[in-house]
């Protein structure tokens, strides 16, 4: 990128080409085929899965510029042979929510953390770690947080049964 | 012995006086007696024991006519012992009424400030606070393990303690007091700066962070609001030329109301005295919103009862001072000229005007949020306290203007 | 914390779980050197009861009412989010009539919980008359909760695909007077707080956060508003029927605990104002039209993300659909979560006495919190 100043409010468009013209093949664009849905019609969500390799860099050029200034959520998923984080990334100019999939196998459950790049991401991060057991690596403080310190397991995989779930 | 009613004897208080009344002798008490004037709840000492103590004898005469323990039950030196312990409850349990009161008319007042109804057990209220306190009573008294068992202890006794002594020490009227003192005032100032002292120690014996902090506030409280207090008490001597609480009260009886040449001083002694008792919106020691209850934290129970109620005793005695300082005491403009003023009403009088200066105080728990610790210390020093000064330059012209120039 | 060492000056106080400024189970523990704070650390997860695992074995109808005990005193929004990110899994658009009705409850939910939180606003700087009136007013609002949901805090209203009923009679009427009569009654509560000198300077300049700061701890709502970040959801990315509504979004550039209070007095203003238009505009659409779609009791498989202005800040749900009639997956951003984690950065420097007015700017509730 030759251009290093920070777009305060890019276009849609702008995002998707900047991030393909910066990242290439390493994230993929998902489209909706969601019809009536405002927030999709008006071009305010963008959906793509990036490599967790790149993860750090492409938060830093999200955060730096393309000035999406927030991460709203982290979210675990357990798809029972692998995981997957979840992030949410908001841009307060033009409410262009950003949905970065990050596929993580299961024997490996280790994703660099976004805590340092957005601090809204920190206690995100320790939720997820504690509920699902992958590790942010390079998080600040990764300890348990909802959850006694005593906990050995991880209650939100989908190995962990609640009564009468079997 | 004869027999008539204590009103009548409250009535006629010449009788005192003529130390003959109904042809009982009572010079032989009248020597005894600690007072020198006339002395009400002294006298209602000597008259309950006289009832009490005489029927005790009579009944005991009738079992064993012509012994002597009857003799001595209603003998002068055990009448007038009997008469001073009989003073002392009268004098509390005034102070203890009117402080009950004064915790009846604020529940009333805010309730009706914050939009609702307040107490609403027994007449118009009046006995929730009797029912709290014997709920408080009834709960168990417990004491935190690791504490400094003695300063706790005597920590809350003394502040407590201090508390009713100078609800006890301030005068209603000429004739109803304790000690009258020739620097009166002097020694009333001189114990309501002794608790927050005490309040210290009693917040550091605690174990506590909270009421350590609490403790400490305190006594930050007490500097600042202490030294502007004092420069105000020394104007109201210096225009009255006493320390007596009586004196001061005549001369402004005599003259004029200190308030109206002193009214930057009342304003501010009304704000010292908020802070001096301790409540909203300078309740820093105990403010519950950070601090839990603040130094009482590990007061549970009836302690914790007893220290509200030497709270509001506090209060009382802010109101008192700042009656007697600025709004004459128990003297009334047009109506304590007349004799059966004297006779019958300044008692009331000056509780009535105690419970009105204590309506600021009420009022301003209603409207005002609680000031932040530096703010508080900034105010006391940097408002309060010049203005204290000021005031007491303005005095002193006055007074110049008075003895020089005949301004009044 | 329990390895480092001792040093005499400072030391750590532990402000709850039980403690009045904390309003819910949480900790704060800060380290005081004398009457400033110099570090804090915010415990939380006391409540802590696997509300997205518990959804995993629940249709999604059951869901409804679970939401709403996300949160006290914002339930409307919780179950309002939860009803829209089903549509959005469903792919459907609910009715126009259905949509007003949403954003009057909504707004009436906003605004009984800003007043919630000038309660206790009020108990924080010391006033318990504020605490009072501001719980007055709230019990109208709640009252308004009654007429149309039945239900006054919990209200179990939106549907997924609508609401669950339409207004009853005379609705229209109590709403209007409820607001009119309110937007007085407020005014009062603000001359107790706004106009008296010694409660703004009990909240001016404590709690500063930057304007870069708050956007990257994530803090949001009236409290990012507060900092000077010009974003509502309801504004930028609007749902229902926020798009036709016309309000402005109070901001404030000072980031202290005064400009998020201004915040949240003048949003309360505008969601009298938003009601009002809704109504009107529910006047024009006819009573018989449909409040209601007929859903399908299972959703499509996929992934699907809805946000919702909250009265706290950012609500925002994550749903994976299996196409069974359970989730696979639902996350819930809670703001307050968020806002919480910034609480450290907040209460540095200012003094003990602080704590709860800066605190109380965040307005916690710690069911949406833990979950």
């Amino acid at each position: 990128m030759a251009d290093e100043a920070k777009i305060e409010s890019p276009s849609y468009d702008d995002v998707i080409s900047l991030i393909k013209s910066k990242f290439g093949d390493k994230v993929q664009f998902r489209e909706s085929t969601k019809k009536n849905v405002r927030s999709i019609n008006e071009k305010r969500r963008i959906f793509m899965s990036a490599d967790r390799e790149i993860l750090l860099d492409l938060a830093y050029f999200l955060r730096d510029k393309l000035n999406f200034e927030q991460a709203s959520c982290v979210t675990g998923v357990d798809w029972v042979d692998h995981m997957e984080v979840v992030y949410h990334i908001t841009n307060y100019f033009n409410a262009i929510t950003v949905e970065i999939n990050v596929t993580i196998p299961g024997d490996d459950l280790h994703v660099p953390s976004v805590a340092p790049v957005w601090g809204g991401a920190n206690w995100h991060e320790r939720e997820t770690y504690e509920l699902f057991g992958i590790i942010f690596d390079g998080h600040p403080k990764l300890e348990r947080l909802l959850t006694p310190k005593s906990y050995e397991f991880y209650p939100f995989r989908k190995s962990y049964k609640l009564r009468g779930q079997q | 012995m004869a027999y008539s009613s204590i009103l009548n004897w409250i009535i006629n208080r010449d009788d005192w006086v003529n130390t003959v009344v109904n042809g009982v002798d009572y010079s032989g008490i009248v020597n005894m007696s600690p007072y020198a004037g006339y002395n009400l709840p002294y006298d209602i000492g000597v008259k309950i024991w006289e009832s009490l103590g005489g029927l005790i004898a009579w009944l005991i005469n009738l079992i064993f006519p012509g012994n002597p323990v009857s003799y001595t039950l209603v003998s002068d030196p055990v009448t007038n012992a009997m008469a001073i312990i009989l003073m002392v409850v009268v004098i509390f349990a005034i102070g203890f009424v009117v402080n009950l009161t004064m915790i009846w008319q604020e529940r009333k007042f805010l309730g009706r400030q914050m939009d609702r109804r307040g107490t609403m057990i027994g007449p118009l209220g009046y006995f929730q606070c009797l029912g709290d306190g014997l709920k408080t009573f009834m709960k168990e008294n417990v004491a935190p393990r690791d504490i400094d068992k003695k300063i706790y202890w005597w920590g809350l006794t003394l502040v407590i303690g201090t508390s009713v002594l100078l609800a006890c020490m301030i005068p209603l009227s000429p004739r109803w007091y304790i000690v009258d003192f020739n620097t009166g005032l002097l020694i009333i100032f001189a114990f309501f700066a002794l608790a927050p002292f005490l309040i210290m120690c009693a917040g550091w014996a605690q174990n506590n962070k909270y009421s350590l902090i609490g403790g400490l506030r305190a006594a930050e409280l007490m500097i600042s609001y202490e030294v502007p207090m004092l420069i105000l008490f020394a104007a109201t001597v210096y225009m009255t030329g006493s320390f007596n609480i009586g004196d001061i009260i005549s001369w402004q009886e005599n003259n004029i109301w200190l308030i109206v040449p002193q009214i930057l001083g009342f304003i501010v002694c009304v704000v010292c005295a908020v802070a001096e008792s301790e409540r909203v919106p300078f309740d820093l020691s105990e403010a519950e919103a950070e601090l839990v209850e603040g130094w009482q934290t590990e007061y549970a129970g009836m302690k914790w009862g007893l220290i509200m109620l030497g709270d509001y005793f506090r209060g009382y005695v802010a109101c008192a001072l700042v009656c007697i300082m600025y709004l004459g005491g128990w003297s009334m403009p047009i109506i304590s000229s007349f004799d059966w003023y004297y006779q019958y009403l300044p008692e009331l009088f000056f509780v009535l005007k105690t419970c009105f200066v204590f309506i600021f105080f009420i009022t301003a728990r209603g409207a005002l949020p609680r000031v932040r610790t530096d703010q508080i210390v900034n105010v006391g020093w940097k408002v309060l306290m010049p203005l204290a000064v000021v005031n007491l330059v303005i005095t002193i012209l006055v007074k110049w203007f008075i003895e020089n120039g005949g301004v009044f | 914390m329990a390895a480092e060492k001792m040093n005499a000056d400072q030391m750590w106080l532990t402000m709850g779980p039980q403690h009045p400024f904390s309003h819910g189970l949480w900790t704060l523990r800060v380290k005081v050197d004398g009457e400033i704070v110099t570090d804090a650390e915010p415990e939380v997860g006391y409540l802590h009861r696997g509300w997205e695992k518990e959804c995993e074995q629940r249709t999604y109808q059951k869901i409804i009412p679970m939401a709403d005990r996300l949160c006290y005193s914002a339930s409307m929004t919780w179950s309002h989010l939860f009803c829209k990110v089903a549509e959005e899994a469903l792919d459907i658009e609910v009715p126009e009539r259905a949509q007003y009705l949403r954003v009057v409850a909504d707004e009436i939910c906003r605004i009984q919980s800003h007043l919630m939180w000038l309660a206790a606003v009020g108990t924080d700087a010391g006033n318990l008359t504020i605490f009072l009136w501001a719980l007055r007013e709230r019990e109208f609002m709640l009252d308004l909760n009654v007429r149309l949901c039945g239900q006054r805090l919990t209200t179990n209203y939106p549907r997924i695909g609508g609401v669950r009923n339409d207004m009853p009679y005379y609705f229209e009427r109590d709403c209007l007077r409820g607001i009119e009569r309110f937007e007085k009654a407020l005014w009062d509560i603000v001359k107790l707080t706004d106009e008296s000198s010694i409660f703004v300077g009990r909240v001016k300049g404590i709690g500063y956060i930057s304007r870069e700061e708050c956007a990257n701890l994530g803090i949001t709502g009236p409290a990012m508003r507060g900092c000077g970040v010009d974003h509502d959801i309801r504004r930028d990315d609007p749902y229902d029927a926020y798009g036709d509504m016309d309000f402005y979004v109070p901001v404030y550039k000072d980031g202290d605990a005064y400009s998020r209070f201004r915040v949240r007095i003048e949003e309360m203003f505008q969601s009298c104002s938003i009601i009002k238009q809704a109504m009107k505009k529910l006047e024009s659409i006819p009573k018989t039209a449909p409040y209601r779609l007929k859903v399908p009791k299972a959703i499509p498989e996929g992934t699907h993300m809805a946000r919702i202005e909250d009265p706290r800040g950012e609500g925002l749900m994550y749903l994976i659909s299996d196409g069974s009639e359970q989730p696979y997956r639902l996350k819930v951003r809670s703001p307050v979560f968020v806002n919480v984690s910034a609480s450290k950065r907040m209460v540095q420097g200012v003094r003990i006495a602080d704590i709860p007015t800066v605190m109380a700017m965040i307005d916690m509730c710690l069911g949406e919190t833990d979950r």
